[in-house]
């Protein structure tokens, strides 16, 4: 059905708003299979003079393949024809503002790109003898120095590869310590506002999960974090700012009591971006620390990964980190770059040293922002989301009415009950409007949440843009057809709504199983 | 103001304004006073970017990247070979760079279709009916192979063979610290696993294999499939996604888990990442899928269309209860591998493979033509193989690096029953004859 009232154009939006991307018809791209033609191919190899044994003098029979594995034939224009159409049905933050909460989509600086495709880092062989690597070494020690100073921590791995990878290591540095000291501990607290790779972190550390509720003021009901803390607690896990986008203010009183039995204070550092350079994880009492490289240091999020996940540590727990880390290293002949691993080490969480390469982009944009510019960093990306929660907290609820921090958690529930367009209809609805969806439904605690993170890249320009769209949504699900237009958008997108219960009840997981 | 946020002073007073603030400072005012880092951080002022880049490129140059200068025949789960210029145009584009986990399908086909090209390829690779969306790397998807065979088998002792790559094998058991996962490590000899020596508790409920293995041998895996039917445990098999072009699959010796590292798919040495975890297995065990799956669906208007399915038993929606805590996966990599394999085709792929074999071939033949070189193993090799040298590995390495030539990889004791002689030596189709004699020659010279 039409739009309830006329689109207009929309007003110039300094960065963020994709509404004018322009599309070719809607036709559905065929897969890499269905472009195949027998015979036809890409690839061309190096002219090697080594003599052409055939593979049946060079492998035994029980061991060959009788056919080849079935790929894809297609010709290089072929290949860059498809995966082309694709990225054009692909939203990105270089293509607009990408407000997804918990996520820091901010914009990924194009310089760390190449750094990342210097031949001098990304043709090194992780297994190059240290002679040959000194360069990556100074690179992460360094990286590794500007972590903990950011984090207030005294050391970190790199190895990691995202946050959940981080999570769990920490988790088992966690038992490490207990054991170290005699103690073997079952319980792991973490609130009900956490990410799900918490308590899913925690199962798979050996621990249980011990769920503390949130008060009125959406932070850690005290009271009831003590009723549970006793000494069995190996740790608890908390989010600060916490994924409603607030500050834990108890935070120091938080950390007393659980240190009071003995417990460790892990942060989970997916909402840093909100504090960077202005209050450090150490200083409120955290003793591990998980980084995600990936949100706050604008490594490229690559559509789901690859993230960097680094964990830094108190000086206590600085022996138990996974080996081998790389330090400068003092002989008699002066210092160099090598690798070391302590007794104490929980071992290797990684094949190699970590997603390097990711790594590195970290460290570029580190050295372009400074201390000041992180600082700089967290105060827009903060300023940016209680511009965005003042703005809209006319036409959407805000369950949690006090100054936010990254982000900020809005609620569609007053509007779904005057309309019945819910926080999935508004999401899917701004996306014709030319940004990216809001995450909905998390937290959990929070009923029609849309969950904002605009980032500090976004322009004033951007988020009245983005602001106005809201507010467009919300007066047009009110009028007469509106709730059903809501309900059925997105109109102009690649597809339409997609029908998640089919795929999940008739199963098709790869082009073969097709019916 | 940092080059990257877009505020000007004016439009910062006036947001504030707008706050009813009168600076940036009083955005944190619920921030204790006493914990807000009055002093700044102590980190470096911010560079402009063309010095900043200057300082990596510094960096880079104090490295020696495998090329010209220093010809890699180093291996152990990180392989030289050819990324086009295609691959890399693609795999760079800043719409699958620069996106994110695909929770709107509807403005994620792209990733989402390339995606599901990626688990049609993976399981075309392995044989087995399905693949997920990516896992961090081989050693991630070896522990999620093994948990989820002791998921599925409610049995946690499982059995290693010692030629699973032995970095894959600490992450398995720093992992298994929290798991409770008991390890039984199973011994080679002449290259391939001795199983009947092996002996743990009450029978295993996963044994893991890897094909080629870590000394590049070819295991009849008949054997491990047999102690898998006598025991009832889950045949994990950790396989090479190049080898697999002339390779007999995964699935056709019974696997009932494929796992792997996907980094010969099209990604650079990249000091060891990002890189990609393969992971596949039947239907049967879908419902215990680590991470992503990515399912054909229909939209709204009966067109194909593509989202992230089986959902309920990821870590946001099952929380303690999932099957894995994996999120943030390496999907960038998933889609550098699918138009790698695009790239490859079905006469690539085994093409690839054929090649690399007989670059080893070649390579082996000449080694152990040098006095004092012996064959650590006697099993079938494809494209990589193990020798002992007359001399500490370690110090042929350096000497070579010197001639240019990246010798491989030092085995440690456990392989060399504890001599420090073992040299890994891995040959890929960019190796060609001028650089295999150059390099035995310079071995011939470091040798003597």
């Amino acid at each position: 059905m039409a739009a309830p009232v006329s689109d207009v154009t929309p007003k110039p939006a300094a960065g963020g708003r994709a509404s004018s991307a322009p599309l070719l018809g809607r036709d559905t791209e065929p897969t890499l299979f269905e472009l195949s033609q027998p015979g036809r191919r890409s690839w061309q190899l190096r002219t090697t003079g080594i003599p052409e044994m055939a593979l049946e003098d060079l492998v035994p029979e029980t061991h060959r393949r009788h056919a080849a594995p079935k790929l894809a034939e297609v010709s290089e224009r072929d290949l860059v024809g498809h995966f082309t159409r694709l990225s054009h049905r692909q939203f990105s933050v270089d293509l607009g503002a990408y407000p997804l909460g918990s996520c820091t989509m901010k914009y990924n600086p194009k310089v760390c790109d190449a750094v990342a495709a210097l031949p001098g880092l990304a043709d090194v062989h992780p297994a190059a003898p240290a002679s040959c690597t000194q360069g990556w070494l100074q690179l992460l020690v360094e990286l590794e120095q500007q972590l903990c100073e950011v984090t207030g921590m005294a050391a970190a791995t790199l190895q990691p590869a995202a946050g959940a990878a981080g999570e769990l290591t920490g988790l088992l540095l966690m038992r490490a310590w207990h054991q170290a000291h005699g103690q073997t501990r079952h319980k792991i607290v973490i609130p009900d506002s956490a990410h799900g790779t918490n308590p899913a972190s925690v199962t798979l550390g050996g621990y249980e999960v011990v769920t503390v509720r949130s008060d009125a003021r959406g932070c850690v009901d005290l009271a009831a974090l003590k009723a549970v803390l006793d000494d069995d607690v190996a740790g608890i896990m908390l989010t600060n700012p916490n994924t409603l986008g607030l500050f834990e203010e108890d935070i120091s009183a938080i950390a007393a009591a659980v240190h009071e039995v003995g417990g460790l204070l892990y942060y989970d550092g997916a909402n840093l971006n909100a504090i960077v350079g202005v209050v450090r994880p150490g200083d409120m009492g955290f003793d591990i620390v998980h980084l995600n490289l990936h949100k706050t240091f604008a490594t490229p999020h690559g559509g789901g990964g690859p993230g960097a996940g680094p964990v830094a540590v108190s000086e206590r727990l600085v022996p138990y980190l996974p080996g081998p880390r790389p330090a400068l290293l003092e002989d008699g002949a002066g210092s160099r770059y090598g690798w070391t691993t302590t007794p104490e080490s929980i071992g290797r969480v990684h094949s190699w040293h970590g997603n390097a390469l990711v790594l590195a982009r970290a460290l570029t944009y580190l050295l372009v922002h400074g201390g000041d510019g992180l600082r700089q960093v967290a105060q827009l990306a903060v300023l940016n989301a209680n511009w965005l929660r003042t703005r809209l907290s006319g036409t959407f609820d805000v369950p949690y009415d006090r100054p936010c921090m990254h982000e900020c958690v809005l609620s569609a529930s007053s509007l779904k009950k005057s309309s019945g367009v819910k926080a999935l209809d508004v999401a899917k609805r701004l996306l014709e409007e030319g940004f990216h969806s809001p995450t909905v439904y998390f937290p959990l605690i929070v009923d029609e949440a849309l969950m904002l993170e605009p980032t500090e890249t976004e322009s004033l320009q951007t988020l009245e843009a983005l602001a106005d769209a809201m507010e467009k949504i919300a007066a047009e699900a009110v009028l007469p057809g509106g709730a059903e237009y809501a309900a059925e958008a997105p109109h102009g997108t690649p597809v339409r709504r997609v029908d998640e219960a089919r795929a999940a009840r008739a199963l098709v997981p790869t082009f073969d199983a097709r019916p | 103001m940092s080059g990257y946020s877009p505020h000007t002073d004016a439009e910062v007073a006036s947001m504030l304004g707008f706050l009813g603030l009168s600076s940036l400072d009083d955005l944190f005012e619920v921030v204790p006073e006493a914990l807000r880092l009055a002093r700044g951080l102590d980190l470096p002022d911010g560079m402009p970017e063309p010095d900043a880049f200057a300082y990596l490129d510094d960096l880079a140059r104090a490295n020696r990247p495998a090329g010209r200068d220093l010809v890699c025949f180093a291996g152990g789960g990180a392989y030289d070979h050819e990324v086009p210029p295609v691959t890399r145009a693609l795999a760079s584009r800043s719409e699958f760079v620069t996106s994110y986990t695909p929770y709107q399908p509807e403005v994620a086909q792209g990733v989402l279709q390339a995606v599901f090209e990626f688990q049609t390829l993976v399981a075309r690779l392995t044989g087995m009916e399905v693949a997920n969306a990516s896992l961090y790397d081989g050693a991630a998807a070896t522990v999620e192979g093994v948990n989820l065979g002791v998921a599925a088998t409610g049995r946690n002792v499982v059995w290693v063979s010692r030629g699973l790559n032995p970095t894959w094998r600490q992450v398995l058991a720093t992992f298994g610290a929290g798991t409770g996962h008991q390890l039984v490590d199973v011994p080679l000899e002449n290259g391939t696993t001795m199983w009947e020596a092996a002996a743990g508790g009450d029978g295993p409920g996963v044994v893991l294999v890897a094909y080629p293995n870590f000394l590049g041998c070819l295991e009849d895996l008949a054997g491990a499939r047999a102690v898998c039917d006598r025991t009832g445990a889950m045949l994990v098999v950790a396989f090479d996604p190049i080898a697999a072009g002339v390779l007999r699959s995964p699935a056709d010796w019974g696997a009932d888990v494929v796992v792997g590292e996907g980094q010969a798919l099209g990604m650079p040495l990249g000091f060891g990442g990002p890189y990609l975890g393969l992971f596949a297995c039947g239907l049967a065990q879908v419902r215990r899928l680590p991470g992503r799956l990515v399912g054909e669906t229909v939209d709204a208007e009966g067109r194909r269309a593509y989202v992230s399915t089986l959902r309920a038993r990821e870590q946001d929606i099952r929380r303690e209860k999932a099957t894995s805590n994996v999120c943030t996966n390496q999907t960038l990599m998933a889609v550098t591998a699918a138009i790698q394999l695009g790239w490859l085709g079905t006469s690539g792929i085994a093409e690839v493979a054929l090649r690399s074999a007989r670059g080893a071939q070649y390579c082996r033949t000449r080694m152990l033509d040098l006095p004092g070189v012996e064959p650590l193993a006697t099993a079938p090799v494809l494209r990589e193989f193990a020798v002992r040298l007359p001399k500490p590995a370690p110090v042929v390495i350096e000497r070579l690096v010197d001639e240019g030539f990246l010798a491989g990889i030092a085995l440690d004791e456990g392989y060399t029953s504890g001599g420090d002689d073992g040299l890994l030596v891995a040959v890929t189709e960019r190796r060609t004859r001028v650089e295999i004699d150059g390099f035995v020659d310079a071995l011939s010279k470091a040798l003597r």
